[in-house]
């Protein structure tokens, strides 16, 4: 396995405000593998920001190490730091571009304060531009471009120098779902052809199904689960992780909770692999002679696989649940007894 | 002809010429000194790219100190100054000593406001992508806060217009001096009406100036003025 680009060990933030102390990260452990697509999500106010501005080195962690292609950047200044950040490059929500500068002249501020020849950044600009689909809006101001256009500009400025490292802070969460499937992508697309490595942070858990193969969950300043998007998905175990897949659309009517007994179970099942492609439900429903009641079924197309999740009433003896739910553990299906709403 | 106009075309153009030159050199001399106390007083404050609470604190006592000061009393408490720097204390390029120093510290705030209307999420991405403070000053803080810049120095002309009549009335040349010598001294209201009207037609030409100046940058960057 290749050493990891970005190795964040023990990483802590405590910000002093009128006298309290306020945790906003705490003791964050994570690697990252070159050409990886690494997703931080969590909620408004777990540390996501806080998270990718350290490692931006925007601001000073309290304690722990970041290291940077095999480099403690907490120690870097003046000039060092200028050298490490013109191999990172950044993406914003906002996108914050310059407005006195035209498309052209944004990509090519980067390239600009790097000391690139002239002839070189105009070469480097319209290649940029022909990668990120703007090359017909050279010429515009900021101000004239839709916010898929911006974050676009935004990508191709964050790329100029070629850095080893993208870091996109919520670079999707003000442009609408079909922008937001565009960008993302773009984003999908550097990442393989550049090869560049890319850390985003996100509350979106679509953005994470749609383009990342490993993420991290955040909450409170701690990373509650993280592993392989597939892995995450199929079995989550942690209870903000549950609610983060099982997002808003998939909610369950209330009177199905009513009278768990050992004779009636409601189950979430989660297929991935070769599970998937067999008739577990009525295997069981014939192995254990149990009445199987399906209430709500999914797929998450993942970037790295599929995963299927079933809502499953089950209905019988003691003996054939607690069969079927044995048949189903050892056929690798991830399941979970459900048992009141998770909110 | 009335020895009235005669007057008046005799007196007019040259002193017109005396308060332009007089606004416009104070002017410069007012930006070159308080554009870069601005930048420092941008930058050296809380939370920007320089932060320096020493030098912020000194440097804002001396404006708000410069900026007391009114300007009848900063002439006069100018005059040995002016008298060992221009050698005179009387006439146009006396007038423009005191003129630039009571406008320095006028610039300087306004650029300093000028410069910290700038978007500080620009700025994070300005250092994200490795400028130096340098660069971000050239690139970055002037250039987005141009149009407000530009608005900051019509302002200042404007102002300086008004300077420009109160040293005329001690000695420094210019239309001021005309109206305090004929219009007031001698009861001539023909020429102080002239000049009143010369000085109102020369504010609303540097404003509209301004004004065209700042809205076109602000038309091509695709803002609404």
């Amino acid at each position: 396995m290749k050493p990891p680009i970005l190795e964040i060990a023990a990483l802590s933030k405590i910000y002093k405000q009128a006298g309290k102390s306020i945790h906003a990260l705490r003791e964050i452990t994570l690697a990252i593998a070159p050409q990886d697509i690494y997703g931080i999500i969590g909620l408004s106010g777990a540390g996501k920001s806080t998270l990718i501005r350290c490692l931006a080195k925007l601001i000073e962690p309290t304690s722990g190490k970041i290291l940077f292609d095999r480099l403690d950047i907490s120690d870097l200044k003046g000039k060092n730091l200028r050298n490490f950040r013109l191999e990172i490059g950044m993406v914003f929500q906002h996108f914050n571009l310059l407005s006195s500068r035209t498309v052209a002249g944004n990509v090519a501020y980067p390239l600009e304060i790097a000391g690139t020849p002239v002839a070189e950044q105009k070469r480097g600009v319209d290649e940029l531009l022909q990668l990120v689909g703007l090359s017909a809006k050279k010429e515009a101001y900021p101000c004239c471009l839709s916010g898929g256009e911006k974050q676009r500009v935004g990508i191709a400025r964050a790329l100029a120098n070629a850095p080893k490292v993208l870091f996109c802070d919520e670079a999707t969460s003000s442009l609408d779902p079909r922008t937001t499937k565009e960008i993302l992508d773009l984003l999908r697309t550097v990442n393989k052809e550049k090869g560049v490595t890319i850390v985003l942070i996100t509350h979106d858990m679509e953005v994470i199904k749609r383009i990342c193969n490993k993420v991290a969950v955040l909450e409170e300043g701690r990373i509650v689960e993280n592993g392989p998007v597939s892995q995450i998905f199929a079995e989550p175990q942690h209870p903000t992780t549950k609610h983060f897949i099982q997002g808003s659309c998939h909610e369950i009517p209330e009177e199905f909770f009513k009278s768990p007994s050992p004779h009636r179970k409601l189950l979430r099942l989660r297929f991935k692999g070769a599970a998937a492609g067999e008739p577990l439900i009525s295997q069981i429903v014939k192995k254990y002679h149990v009445e199987a009641n399906i209430l709500l079924g999914w797929i998450d197309r993942l970037r790295t696989g599929t995963v299927g999740t079933l809502i499953v009433e089950l209905t019988g003896t003691a003996e054939g649940i607690f069969g079927s739910l044995e048949y189903l553990a050892e056929k690798t299906v991830h399941h979970e007894v459900l048992q009141r709403y998770e909110s | 002809m009335s020895p009235n106009i005669n007057l008046a075309l005799e007196l007019l153009p040259l002193q017109l010429w005396n308060t332009l030159y007089m606004v416009f050199t104070s002017t410069f001399f007012a930006v070159l000194i308080g554009l870069p106390i601005g930048v420092i007083l941008t930058i050296t404050d809380k939370g920007h790219i320089k932060e320096n609470p020493g030098l912020y604190k000194a440097l804002e006592f001396i404006v708000n100190v410069g900026r007391s000061f009114p300007f009848a009393i900063l002439l006069v408490a100018l005059i040995p100054f002016t008298r060992w720097l221009v050698g005179t204390s009387l006439g146009t390029s006396a007038s423009i000593v005191p003129l630039t120093i009571a406008a320095i510290p006028f610039v300087a705030r306004l650029i300093e406001m000028s410069l910290k209307e700038v978007d500080p999420h620009i700025l994070e991405a300005a250092i994200v992508m490795g400028s130096t403070p340098w660069q971000i000053i050239k690139k970055v803080l002037l250039q987005e806060a141009l149009p407000s810049i530009l608005s900051a120095v019509t302002l200042t002309l404007v102002n300086l217009i008004g300077y420009s009549a109160m040293a005329g009335l001690v000695g420094g040349g210019g239309l001021g001096q005309v109206a305090i010598q004929y219009g007031y001294h001698r009861f001539n209201t023909f020429i102080m009406g002239a000049t009143v009207i010369l000085l109102i037609l020369l504010v609303q030409g540097v404003q509209w100036v301004g004004n065209r100046a700042v809205q076109s940058i602000l038309k091509k960057r695709g803002k609404r003025p």
